[in-house]
This record gives C-alpha cells, structure tokens and sequence, in this order.
C-alpha cells in the first residue's frame, strides 16, 4: 500500500474519491449508452441525435425549475415524459418516413437531427451556458472520511442500476420486450405475427430517450453548466461504449459505460499529466476494440441473413 | 374460403407472377409445387400482404385482402410458416410459441393451446427454455408450425416446410400437416417435394415461371407423365 501511495502520489481516500467520480460518470455513460444500443438493435442505425436529446432533456430541467418554477421532483417527471416524446418525434419525422430508404439516408437524416436539436437550441436558449438550478441536498457536498463528494454521486449508480433493473424486466418478460427482441431480428416475420412494427420503434425510442433524460437530470446536477453543445461529447463517448460492450446488446452498453467512464477518470487521476488526453481515451478504447474484437465485448458474432 | 384471380406481381418490373387464379376450399388441403423461381413464395408472400400485387385479386371469405397489412391479415384467421422457417433464435421455443399468439388475449386458452402443440410436438416441450436457434433444423420447423398454429389460423400457408430436412423429419412434419388440416384447418402448401406434397393434397397446382401450368387433384398429377417425368424424377414408359 505505501508502495502504491509513493507510486501515484495517492492516499487511499483520493483513491476512494477517484473511484466513486469514476463510478457515477460511468453510470450516466451507461444510461446514455442504452439508447443508442436500444435503437441500433432495432433498426440497425445510429440514432446521432440522442445525444442532444440529452441536451435538451438538461434544458427542459432547466426552464422547469428556474422559469416555471414547478418543484424539482414534479420537473424530474416532466422531464423524462417531454424527453420521451421527443425521441418519438424525431423518430417519426426524420427516420420513419425513410424506413424503406437505404441505410445511409437514415444516418444522414440522424445526423441532420443532431444539428436541427444544437442550433434549434443556440437560436431559443442562447449559447450563453446556463447553471443547472441547484437540487436540495443532491447537489450539496458530503464529508466521508477525509474526501468531499457531491450527494449525487451515490444516488447517480443506485438510480441507474434501478433503471437497468426495471429496462431488463421490460425487455425480457413483458409482451412489449418480446416484439421488440422479435422485431429487432426478423421485421417481416414480426409483421406476420401480427406486431405492429411502428408501435415497437416508438415504444423503442421511447424508453431510450427516457432513459437519456434521467442520465441527463444527473449530469446537469453532477456537471451544472449546460449549453446548447453539451451533449455532442457526451453523446460521441456513449455511441463508444455501445460500440465497446458489443452494440445491439443492452448489458454491454452498461459495461462499455462503465468501461469508459471509470477508465476516463482512473487515468486521469493516475497520470495527472495525461489529463489533457482525457477525452481521447474513449476514441482509443474504439480503436483498440475495433482491432480486436469488432463485434464489441458480449456482441454476437453475428451471421448475415441469408 | 381463398379465391385469387389474374393475380400479378412484379418485383421491379418483372412479373414473378404473370397472372394466375387459384381457389382454396375450406377444409381442404391445397398444393403448390414448381421449380425454384416459379413464383410460389411470392403468391404466399402476396397473400400475407407482405407484397403487394401490381393487379388481380385476393379474396378471402368474401373479403377482398388488398388493401389490408399483415397485422389484419393474421387477425382474418391467415398465417404462414415461412421459407427457411425464420423462427426468431434470440427467443426461447416458448416465447416463440407465445409470440405466435401475440394478437389473442384469452391467457388460459393460449396456454391450452400450447399444451396442445407440445402434444404435438414432444421436442419442443423438451427444449421450451432453449434458445430457438438452438435447435436442430427439424426441430426449428416444427417450431415454425408451432408457432403459426398459436395463432389458431383458419388457413396455414406453408412454404417449403421440408426443405433441407432429413427424410424421416420430412415424414413426420407430413403427418402433422396431415393432422392439422383434420382439425379442420385449411392448408395451402408450397413445396419442392412433389411427391409427399401431391400425396397429401385435396387439390394441387403447377406453377412454372409465374403461370399455372395445370391443376388438379393430387392423385391427378401424381399419376400425370408430365409431372412424373418432370417433377417426381420418373422416366416415361
């Protein structure tokens, strides 16, 4: 132990504060990381605009709490149900109507999403960074041991762990869960069973951007300076970790979120001098990943249909 | 119960069905054979409102299928067992079989019927917690029936369901579909296998390159040398 203290110049409550930062900005990359692997398993796309889905679940947080002045848990709620439906919208107006286009036209018409959401919020909200209102007790710091830590870093993994929880069950043992698994494999055979494709995408998208938004409350709470862009990063990493865990796979999304945001956080914490390659540490896990097991950690190696 | 008249469909521009009429009697069981590319997929594909016919007519029970989807074409009571079975691996065989029943609501009696069709088939009742992609290819097809029967169909249409299957598996799935259509069910079958599919129909049809080439009963064609030489592999005499 000493050795490791004169080798990282660490004690073991540093430590211990690296780990927990580490651990609830993994959390929030996990969360956000399902959405894209929930969607790409579906109809096989990266849905770019969900990152700045997150962004404006920050913003509809935001003017609920500071312009409408509705309390913070009713905002909560609002906000994850705006969110939600936003993910529909986007769905049904910028990819549903090319469902039968090539695939390349939907990821274009992701991407012109993405922008749509960043400069639709630059025009209406302003550039200018606003602070995340304040959350009684969550936002306040706490005194373990010899380390300050922000309250919600332990509530950040037991909400996220609740919310894989309560996905999982959806996703495996209602009726709704199984036409999705079925749909993500087989559309036509789906639609002969008499599953209504449509209602299963947007149920999809649903759940995703409802998910996103709760990992979006965290982060304004957790990072309170929110900006029009602020999702582009955030958004980039989390397409990663899907990528890492092996995209299409729910639980791998979790890892690769975990993954990346307690790597993230360990370098930095480990090589302080690296710390200015934080950010790149996702793109080099991408790299690496795709080197040697492209199909991502628990991805399948998939067959092509024949 | 079906009726398709002067039915065409194009992929692009080529007819894969240059205009064929066929009529499917309640209760019976109906016979498609002909050669790869004859068009027999895309008459049940058509059918299943899976593709859409360029003209022509669908009518099932006095109702003109056309405009309708596939959601309530399985809600008329049609249901197919796809070409190379396509059952969804990533499920298990029972949520394979429940997936089957996705539109019906009745709980206790969907889980009659599954009792009923482990009955049917012991295997699959054995491997209910199994991943379907799992099972061996005879078993995926019985699985396929399975699961197309869940939606307690009116009229199965069948694609193929030997292909690829050993002989004795091939008997076995012919003797279910025997079963099936006894129940009362009415069976619209398309196959390769001329032989055992002839054997078990009330009436077939021969389609080659999008037209119906000649119909009649099975025990017709079976004995027709036409059909011997080029479709039961029998020299003339």
């Amino acid at each position: 132990m000493e050795l490791f203290q004169a080798l990282t110049h660490m004690t073991a409550a540093g430590f211990a504060q690296h780990l927990v930062n580490g651990i609830s900005l993994g959390s929030l990359y996990a969360l956000i990381a399902i959405g894209y692997t929930m969607v790409y398993g579906i109809l096989l796309m990266i849905n770019f605009a969900h990152g700045d889905i997150v962004m404006m679940a920050c913003y509809f947080a935001f003017f609920g709490i500071t312009a409408f002045h509705i309390p913070w848990y009713l905002t909560f709620i609002g906000t994850i149900a705006a969110t939600a439906l936003l993910g529909v919208v986007i769905e049904r107006t910028a990819y549903r109507p090319l469902r039968d286009a090539p695939k390349n036209s939907v990821l274009i018409s992701a991407i012109g999403a993405s922008f749509l959401l960043e400069n639709l919020a630059n025009y209406i909200f302003s550039g200018r960074p606003m602070h995340f209102p304040d959350i009684p007790f969550l936002s306040s710091m706490v005194r373990i041991g010899g380390v300050q830590i922000q309250a919600i870093c332990f509530f950040i993994p037991v909400v996220t762990v609740l919310c894989l929880a309560i996905l999982l069950h959806i996703v495996n043992h209602t009726k709704t869960g199984m036409a999705m698994r079925a749909v993500s494999k087989d559309y036509e055979i789906a639609r002969v069973m008499g599953i209504n494709i449509d209602n299963v995408i947007s149920i999809t998208f649903a759940i995703g951007s409802a998910l996103a938004a709760v990992g979006a409350i965290m982060w304004g709470i957790r990072y309170p300076g929110i900006t029009p862009y602020l999702g582009v990063m955030p958004g980039l990493k989390c397409f990663i970790a899907a990528v890492i865990g092996g995209i299409g796979n729910i639980k791998g999304a979790v890892l690769g979120g975990f993954i990346l945001g307690l790597g993230e956080i360990l370098i930095v914490a480990f090589f302080p001098t690296l710390s200015g390659y934080r950010d790149a540490f996702a793109f080099i896990m991408l790299i690496l990943i795709l080197f040697y097991k492209p199909t991502g950690i628990l991805g399948e190696t998939t067959t092509e249909k024949v | 119960m079906l009726k398709i008249r002067d039915l065409v469909v194009a992929y692009g521009g080529i007819e894969a069905l240059k205009g064929i009429s066929i009529d499917v009697p309640d209760g019976d069981i109906v016979t498609l054979i002909g050669a790869n590319g004859a068009g027999k997929s895309t008459l049940l594909r058509t059918i299943m409102g899976l593709e859409k016919a360029k003209s022509g007519s669908i009518t099932y029970q006095e109702e003109d299928l056309g405009p309708l989807n596939s959601q309530h074409i399985v809600e008329r009571g049609i249901t197919l067992v796809p070409e190379g079975r396509r059952i969804f691996p990533n499920l298990t065989v029972l949520e394979n079989l429940k997936i089957g029943a996705y539109l019906r609501k009745d709980k206790n009696a969907i889980a009659d019927d599954i009792r009923r069709i482990y009955g049917l088939f012991p295997r699959l009742e054995e491997r209910h917690w199994q991943m379907a992609g799992t099972l061996s290819g005879g078993e995926q097809q019985m699985l396929a029936v399975g699961r197309a029967m869940m939606c307690r169909p009116k009229l199965i249409m069948m694609d193929e369901p030997s292909l690829g299957l050993a002989p004795l598996v091939i008997r076995e799935i012919f003797n279910i579909i025997r079963r099936i259509n006894e129940t009362g069910t009415t069976v619209l079958l398309v196959e390769q296998n001329a032989n055992m599919a002839l054997k078990v129909a009330h009436k077939a049809y021969v389609l080659e390159t999008g037209r119906i080439r000649m119909e009649g009963t099975g025990q017709e064609l079976l004995e027709n040398e036409e059909i011997k030489e080029a479709y039961l592999g029998k020299k003339k005499n």
